[in-house]
This record gives structure tokens, sequence and C-alpha cells, in this order.
């Protein structure tokens, strides 16, 4: 849990308080010198009340510079960030993208077949998958996803973001119940939403909170009529993106179990990621795949590609294929995109002949201990589990946002910077992702700028541990 | 009137009461009932008052014996005071009762995991029915006017390949370079390093093809009208949409939480109506926000909107227009620049357009394109362009490269338009069905002429009659499919989607080929 320092609270709020006092005055102000400039839109209503985009306006745009830096080559562990305006570039040292197993730019192996897919399927079918967006490549990849996943069968659509959005009303609706973990991603609250059904949010990754939940409400029954509820789906996923946290599955199933709820878990971040084949959360936390109902992952983060998956039995991909909106109406997954998905699998689980795969999954493990016990090491305050690729550093204060994201670019680091609304309106972060194509060398880089940016902008919160130099020479000079 | 002190005495607050209550109509006034009411008592005076006042004494007498002589704090105590002080009593014991609540019973912990362990769960899925493990035809070439079906060639008229561009050796071309410049994935939402000078690049591109100020791509078409339509509309904004729009469209709708009104599918004078009934029953509407959303060309039915009218009504109802322009873009107007030229209509009329590009363009993604503020506005809060990954480099690319190629080609566009001209021909005199769209879309719909009732009916109908097409004549044709998510209840039927790739052979080939199918299996 994040315990922010209250002289920290303090000065954050204080800061906020300032910039919307400020942001006031502006719009005071304008609303004062510029009464007479007409637009032509007399008689329409506003399309944007000014109360609506006031973060937006006075907060937002005096530090979008660190937002939003459009890069020229590909987003691999070194990358051409553009300067705005200009053709100019630097290279800088990437610690933003998911490119958590190195797949993001020419490959030696998946490359070349992607093009030969490209070249025989073009780029798109420009038809749905049920009449005639279906390639074998598309039926080859789904058997491979499934196997990959551990279950039965899966089915593929283009967007990860739309795959929630579209199967989350198709497995329930109004009557049912879904239990949502607090800090879930917009894309599960947009398909619980669509949905219908009744939504209750348990504390993040606290099972003794779910059980709670659940005892609650299948004694309760639904609100007012109090008729048993018709099912009941937990909504779980596999790493936090803002927490780096890994979800505590194993208990969660067995609450599930007990209770008769549906788990469907959402692997976007963890799928290639953990485990030790790279099978994601399940495989690392030893939990089996059949007690998980619905699996859910995209594949943008490990696989470089595009697309989300979900996976289940044989009966449920069925039924998802005959009723998912995704699958009937929307354009199929590019070819040559899922080609790479194929061959990502192929090359992870070492049968393209190489031991790449074995050594990208060993690499990124390594990596990332190394670098967030360097980080708590020198007094960050790094959230996340250990094995877990993804990094935010406590930031807090308003201010210390563009500084660090700014003093991280004039030494050529490419840093990713979150504050309000992804995350609660005190605990903006500065999110690392690390790659398995970083390295040791671009890590122990990237600690030196980090560290001295940390301390240009004060974020190092805890003590710095003591250096084992010091002790060495203490034991030389006794000697 | 009686002139006796005693009444005077009385009558003064009565004259009072007089002035206010007297009705003179009735003739009765309060001082005459107050004279009568004396009259009466000067009466009866003499006996009962003299005994009422004789018993009343004894009382007195009786009760105030105990405390005759009892004087507390310089005031003599009289009989009274006891009544008061027990009547104070009795009134703060009343006070403190609790008033009756029914009590409140919780659920015991015990009877809690009862009902937990009563409680059965409806299975996840409903059984499995013989029809949902139908098995689309599964391609093995690229999707173009011909393909490789089960390794038989078949003519495709089941991808919205419009100007034929699958298979355009430049499209392959600059998604090669691409993709050996950026590998396949951008790893990373637009606000984070996901933005590639390729994406920038694209949406100049689209902006100076529609001569419109700025465009925003999204990753996915589906997701570009659900994520638009809620960003501007929500709670309480009014919103009148056509009852035919495809299930992005409902979704987004959906999600704005906004109040929803449907007009007839194309059907102008519905809209004029509603337009008016909202605009004269709510006189608060003014400060609402308004929106109309249509497709250009809808993909349920092949109709186009008349998009003249529409302006025409918006302008004068004060309306804005959300249009979405996926089969139309590249496929309508003189030099395939959508709907606003195709009726000679201004582009800046429409307030904010959107297309998915995976249909003429033959690319994926979509876009969203209309004036800075609009586009400006998305880019924050846009969910599904904020949430989400953005497009790969390469169908970026592959946008622009189709984009040039349209600029230059005129004559695909042309000959488009005269397949559609040769197949609406050979199907004009189908039995059993009818052609249900415009004769200028590039979507030719043939709708069932006698429904059987159940649309699950007619659509095993449709799929036999397409299974049959691609075993027998060796045609992929495109049969309606319904989810139950999906609201929109027009005519179900046949789409052919017409491109400029097809040979005139291959248009006889499946007039013939439906003809003969409709006769066998509809009639």
């Amino acid at each position: 849990m994040i315990t922010i320092p209250y002289l920290t609270a303090v000065s954050t709020y204080f800061s906020y308080g300032l910039l919307f006092a400020f942001g006031q005055l502006r719009d005071y102000s304008r609303r004062i010198f510029d009464w007479w400039s007409t637009n032509n839109l007399h008689g329409y209503a506003p399309i944007c009340l000014a109360h609506e985009d006031f973060y937006i306006r006075r907060l937002y745009h005096r530090i979008q510079d660190c937002f939003g830096r459009p890069i020229s080559s590909a987003p691999d562990a070194w990358v051409d960030v553009v300067e705005r305006r200009t053709t100019k570039s630097t290279r800088c040292l990437n610690l933003g993208s998911y490119n958590y197993l190195g797949f993001g730019s020419y490959d030696e192996y998946c490359t070349p077949l992607v093009i030969d897919s490209l070249k025989k399927f073009s780029p798109s079918t420009c038809s749905s998958r049920v009449d005639a967006g279906t390639t074998s490549v598309h039926a080859e990849l789904e058997e491979c996803v499934a196997k990959y996943v551990g279950k039965p069968a899966a089915i593929v659509t283009g967007m990860g973001y739309a795959t929630n959005s579209a199967i989350i009303p198709v497995l329930i609706g109004k009557g049912g119940l879904i239990i949502s973990d607090s800090l879930n991603h917009t894309s599960i609250v947009n398909g619980a939403r669509g949905s219908g059904a009744t939504i209750r949010v348990f504390q993040h990754n606290t099972p003794a909170h779910l059980e709670r939940v659940l005892k609650e409400q299948i004694a309760e029954g639904q609100p007012r009529t109090h008729r048993p509820w018709k099912k009941i789906i937990v909504v779980v996923e596999g790493i936090y993106s803002m927490e780096g946290e890994i979800c505590q599955l194993p208990e969660i199933v067995s609450i599930c179990k007990k209770y008769k709820a549906y788990v469907y878990l959402d692997e976007a971040h963890s799928i290639g990621a953990i485990g030790k084949t790279g099978r994601g959360v399940c495989e690392l936390l030893g939990v089996d795949t059949a007690d998980v109902d619905i699996m859910m992952g995209t594949f943008t983060k490990s696989f470089g590609s595009c697309g989300g998956y979900i996976a289940g039995s044989k009966d449920l991909i069925q039924y998802l294929k005959y009723h998912c909106p995704a699958h009937l109406y929307a354009t199929s997954i590019s070819t040559p995109s899922a080609q790479q998905i194929i061959s990502a699998i192929k090359v992870i689980l070492g049968e393209d002949g190489s031991n790449r795969g074995a050594q990208k999954l060993a690499r990124i493990r390594e990596n990332s201990n190394f670098f967030r016990a360097e980080l708590q090491k020198m007094g960050f305050e790094v959230l996340g589990d250990n094995d877990s690729p993804v990094m935010p550093i406590m930031l807090y204060n308003p201010a210390k946002i563009p500084a660090f994201s700014r003093e991280c670019l004039r030494e050529n680091v490419a840093v990713v910077v979150v504050g309000f609304p992804a995350t609660p309106l005190l605990l903006a972060r500065a999110r690392i992702c690390i790659s398995a194509s970083h390295s040791r060398e671009d890590l122990i880089k990237a600690l030196q700028v980090i560290s001295k940016a940390g301390d240009l902008t004060g974020i190092k919160y805890f003590p710095a541990a003591p250096k084992k130099q010091e002790e060495v020479k203490d034991t030389i000079k006794l000697d | 009137m009686i002139e006796n002190s005693k009444a005077k005495s009385f009558a003064s607050p009565l004259l009072w009461a007089n002035d206010i209550f007297c009705s003179k109509s009735t003739g009765i006034s309060w001082n005459s009932l107050a004279a009568l009411c004396w009259i009466h008592r000067a009466k009866m005076d003499t006996n009962l008052v003299e005994m009422f006042r004789a018993g009343l004494n004894w009382v007195t007498m009786a009760l105030d014996a105990p405390s005759a002589r009892v004087v507390l704090f310089g005031v003599r105590i009289q009989w009274h005071i006891f009544v008061e002080v027990l009547l104070g009593f009795v009134i703060v014991i009343l006070l403190s009762q609790k008033s009756y609540k029914p009590p409140k019973r919780p659920l015991t912990e015990q009877e809690i995991d009862e009902l937990c362990d009563e409680w059965v769960p409806e299975p996840l899925i409903p059984p499995i029915t013989e029809d949902m493990r139908h098995e689309p035809p599964v391609l093995e070439s690229a999707a173009g006017p011909h393909t490789t079906v089960n390794g038989k060639d078949v003519v495709n008229f089941a991808s919205a390949n419009y100007l034929g561009l699958i298979g355009h050796e430049k499209l392959l071309e600059s998604c090669t370079s691409a993709l050996e410049k950026y590998g396949v994935g951008s790893c990373g939402p637009r606000g984070f390093y996901g933005t590639i000078d390729v994406h920038l690049d694209c949406e100049t591109r689209i902006s100076k093809f529609l001569s419109t100020p700025d465009t925003i791509l999204y990753s996915y078409g589906l997701s570009t009208m659900f994520s638009t339509i809620p960003c501007f509309c929500k709670k309480g904004d009014i919103i009148v949409a056509d009852e035919g729009v495809h299930w992005g469209i409902q979704n987004g709708l959906q999600l704005s939480r906004s109040t929803i009104v449907y007009f007839k599918h194309n059907d102008m004078d519905s809209l004029r109506s509603t337009l008016e009934k909202i605009m004269t029953k709510n006189k608060r509407s003014k400060n609402l926000r308004r929106y109309i959303v249509a497709e250009a060309v809808y993909q349920n039915s092949g109709q186009i909107a008349p998009l003249d009218e529409i302006v025409k009504l918006k302008e004068k109802y004060k309306f804005r227009v959300i249009l979405d322009e996926s089969n139309s873009f590249g496929v309508l107007g003189r030099s395939g620049r959508g709907l606003a030229e195709h009726h000679g209509v201004p582009i800046e009329k429409i307030d904010v357009v959107t297309a998915a590009m995976g249909h003429a363009l033959a690319t994926e993604g979509g876009f969203c394109t209309g004036n800075a503020r609009i586009i400006d506005y998305q880019r924050l809060s846009s969910s599904g362009y904020v949430f989400s990954a953005s497009l790969p480099p390469y169908l970026a690319s592959a946008a622009i490269t189709a984009i040039d190629v349209i600029d230059q080609n005129p004559e695909l566009l042309v000959k488009m338009k005269q397949h559609i001209a040769l197949l609406w021909k050979g199907l004009k005199d189908i039995k059993g069905m009818s052609l249900a769209s415009d004769p200028e879309s590039p979507i030719v719909f043939l709708k069932l002429e006698n429904s059987s009732g159940s649309t699950k009916e007619d659509l095993l109908l449709l799929e036999k009659m397409a299974d049959r097409a691609l075993k027998e004549d060796s045609l992929l044709v495109v049969s309606s499919k319904k989810s139950f998510l999906d609201k929109c209840r027009l005519p179900v039927g046949i789409k052919l989607l017409v491109s400029a790739g097809h040979s005139e052979s291959d248009l006889v080939k499946v007039s013939e080929s439906l003809k003969r199918l409709a006769s066998e299996l509809l009639l």
C-alpha cells in the first residue's frame, strides 16, 4: 500500500490549490477581456461546458510536452524521440514502451514470415470473421493461442480494448452481478456498464474483502426485488498497469469456487512477461487454468503486435463466435499481425529451433528484479511485486511530474509520467517498463540518470541503503 | 340588542369576530347568537349556578385542607399545584418512552452461510444448439475479388474491397518498408511513446484529402464510433438516431447515457416530426446539446442518407450531426470524398465525421475528422484513443498509400459504379427477394420478400442459401447475421459487396446463381 508522507500530502494539496486558483483567474480574465469575440454557433448549446475541460485547459496543457511525444523509429530499447515542430530527433533510452520481450522492432525470425504473409494475404481482409475474414492464419492463430495459454479453445479480435467491451455484455446481462477490482482498466468498466448488470467493487487485491462482498451480495440478492442473482462474475487483472502488482490469484480462485462465482482474468500485461515459460500469472502462482473460467489477454505488450484474445472451454468459444459483436461485425485482425503473434509464440516456446525465447524470459526477469532492487536501494518509493516488469516511482507533487520527465529527457532517457485522472489526485507517478532488449549497461545508465533527476526533484522519500563499498574500505583500513 | 353590562363585556371580542365571520346574507350574526346564549343563561342562573358554586366551594376547601397553612418560597401552596405537578410527571414519563419501531433483525452469520450454500447460479452460457456450430469459410489467399477456399477458386462478394485495393503493389510496397523499419506493433498508447511519425502523416493526409482542419486516428474500426459518441454526448443530452444504425453506434449511444430517440430508417418525414416534437415539447432543450446520428451508407440495408435534407433540418432546429462514413469514404462523390461531395454539401456543415478504414481503404483502423476543437478534445477524453495501443504503423502507411492511389486513379470509382449498375440489371427480376438498397451504393442488399415470421428461421434459410452458393457455384456472399445484442430490426437478406476489381463475367455469374437459388429455396 502507498503511504504518503504527511508533509508531502499537504504540499501536494497546496500545489493543486494554487494551480486551480490560477486557472480560475485566467478563465475569469479571459471572460472579461474576450467577451466580444463571437463564434458562429448561435443557438447551439456549447459542445463542451467550461468546467468539463477546466482540468485539460488549465492544468494539463501546461505540461503537455511530457505526453504524446512522437517517435520516428521502432519502439525498441533505444528510440528516436522527435522534437516537436522540427525534424530533429534524439536517440533516447526507451523506458516507456510496452515491449516486454523485445518483439517491438525488426526480429530475425518473425519479420520475414510477417512480410511473406503480407505479400500473400494483404494487410486486411476487409470483412468480418464470419463473412470472408477467416484465413488459414487466423485458424492457426486461435489454435496456437489456446495451446499456449492452456485452454481448449480461443477466439481472437483485432483490439484488446474492444475485446472487453464486446465480450462482457454477451456473457452477462440484467439480473447478473459483476464484482470487479477497484483499480480495473477502463475497458473492463465500459464493458461492464454496457452489459446492464449490477456492478460492485471490492478493495484492490484484497481477497478478504472480496469474500465479504460476495457473501453480502448473495444473501441480499438483486437490489429492490431480492431475487437471487442469475450469475456472478468476478473480474481481476493479472498485473495492474499503474501499480505493478500481481493479483493474488490462488486466494481469489478458491473464494470464487466456494461461492460458485465465475472468474474472468484479464492478462493484458502479464501474458508473455511472467512465469517460467511466459504463460502468465497462472503459471507464476501455480493456479490450474481449468479453475479460471475466462482468460482474456492482449497481444500488444509482450508479442509486439495488436489484438486481444479470450480463451475458455470449447462451448464457451463457440457461443462467443456466434454472438460476439466484435466477431460478427468488425473487420478481422490484420493477417500479418496474426502471423507475428504466431511467430512470437513459437520463439517463446523454442519451436523455432533456438533458445532465444528462454533467454528473453530469463533476461526480463533478471532486468526487472535488478532494476527494482537498485531503485529501492537509492531511496525511491517503488511500487510493485518482484518479477513484475512494471515499476511505478512515486512523485506525488504536480510540479515534479514535468520536472522529472524533462530532466530525464535532457539526459536522453525517455520515461512515462502519469497523473490525474489515470491515478488518484495525490498519487502522481513515473512508470518504468523494463524490456528484455535492455542490456545491463542500458539499465546502469538509466539508474544514473534517474538518480540525478531524483536528487534534483527530491523524490527519494526513503533513506538510501548504505553503500557496501564503504564497508569494504573500512575493513581494509583496519587491516 | 341587550344593553346589559355583562353582555357588553363579552360582546366586544364577539364584535371583532362578527366583523370577520359574519355573513350578512344569512342574517345570523355572532352578536345575536351570544345574546341568545346569555338570555338562556340568565334564566337558569339562579338554581344551577347556586348548586354548582356550593359544590365547588366544598371541593376546594377539602383539597386545600392539608396544605392550608403551607407557605413555600413565599407562595401559598394551593391544591392545584399538586395536580399540575402530577401532570408534569406524567408528561415526562410519556416523553421518555421509546417510540414503537418494529425490531430490525439482520441476517445471522449462519443464515448467510445457508443462503450462500443454497444459491445455484445459471451456467455461464446456455447450451449450444446445432446452428451455433456453423463454421465460416477459411480463405487460403488474399480476400480480393477472386480468392481460394478449400483449394477451389471462388468469386468473392463478401469483402468490402470496393476499389479493389487488396493486393495492390503500391500498398504492399509501403507496408513492407514500414514493417522493416518499425516492426509490427506500436507497443504503447498514443500518450506514451506510441505516436509514430507515420500516424501524424496519416492524419495530415486524411485532413488534406477531405479538406477538414484536423483528424484523429483510432486503432480499430468498430471502436471509433463507440469512443467518439460518449466523448461528446453526456447524460441528459438528446440524440436522434436512425433505427438502422450498426452495433458500434448502438453501443456508443448506450454508453453515452443520453436520451435517445429513434426515427424510421432513412425517412426524412419521420426525422422532421421527431425533431419538431423534441423542440416544442421541451422548452429547456435549448440549453441541452442535441445530436443527429446517421450513417452515410447503412451497413444493414445499403441505403444512402439524404445529407442535404439532414443539413437543412439540422440548421433549422440547431442540432449537430455525427455521420459515419465507413462505407462511403472513397466510394461516393466524383473523387471519392464521401457523402458531402455526393450531395454537394460543404463538409464544414457536418460537425463530426467518423469512418472505419477497413472498407474502401483496404487497411484497418478508423479515423474521425472535424474542426480543431472537436478533434483536440477527443485526444484526451476519448477512451478508445487514450486507453488503447495505437494503430500498427504499417497499417497507417497503407492508409496513406491507399489515399494516394484513390487521388491518382479516379477511374476506379467509375468502374465500380458501372459494376453496381450491371449487377442491378442482372438482379432486377429475382424471385422471392427484392433489391432494397440505393442504386448508387456499393452494398447491394437483397431483402427477403416473404419473411417466415421468426428472424431465426429467416437467418437459417439465408445461411443455407449462402452455403449452397459457395458449394455449388463457388461464390462467397454475405447472409445477414444478428447478435442478440443488436437492437436493429430491419429486414434481413443477402448482401453483395461490389468491387472495382470484379470482372463482368463475375457479376453475371452471381446474378444467375442467386436467381437460381432463390427460385429453388424461397418459393
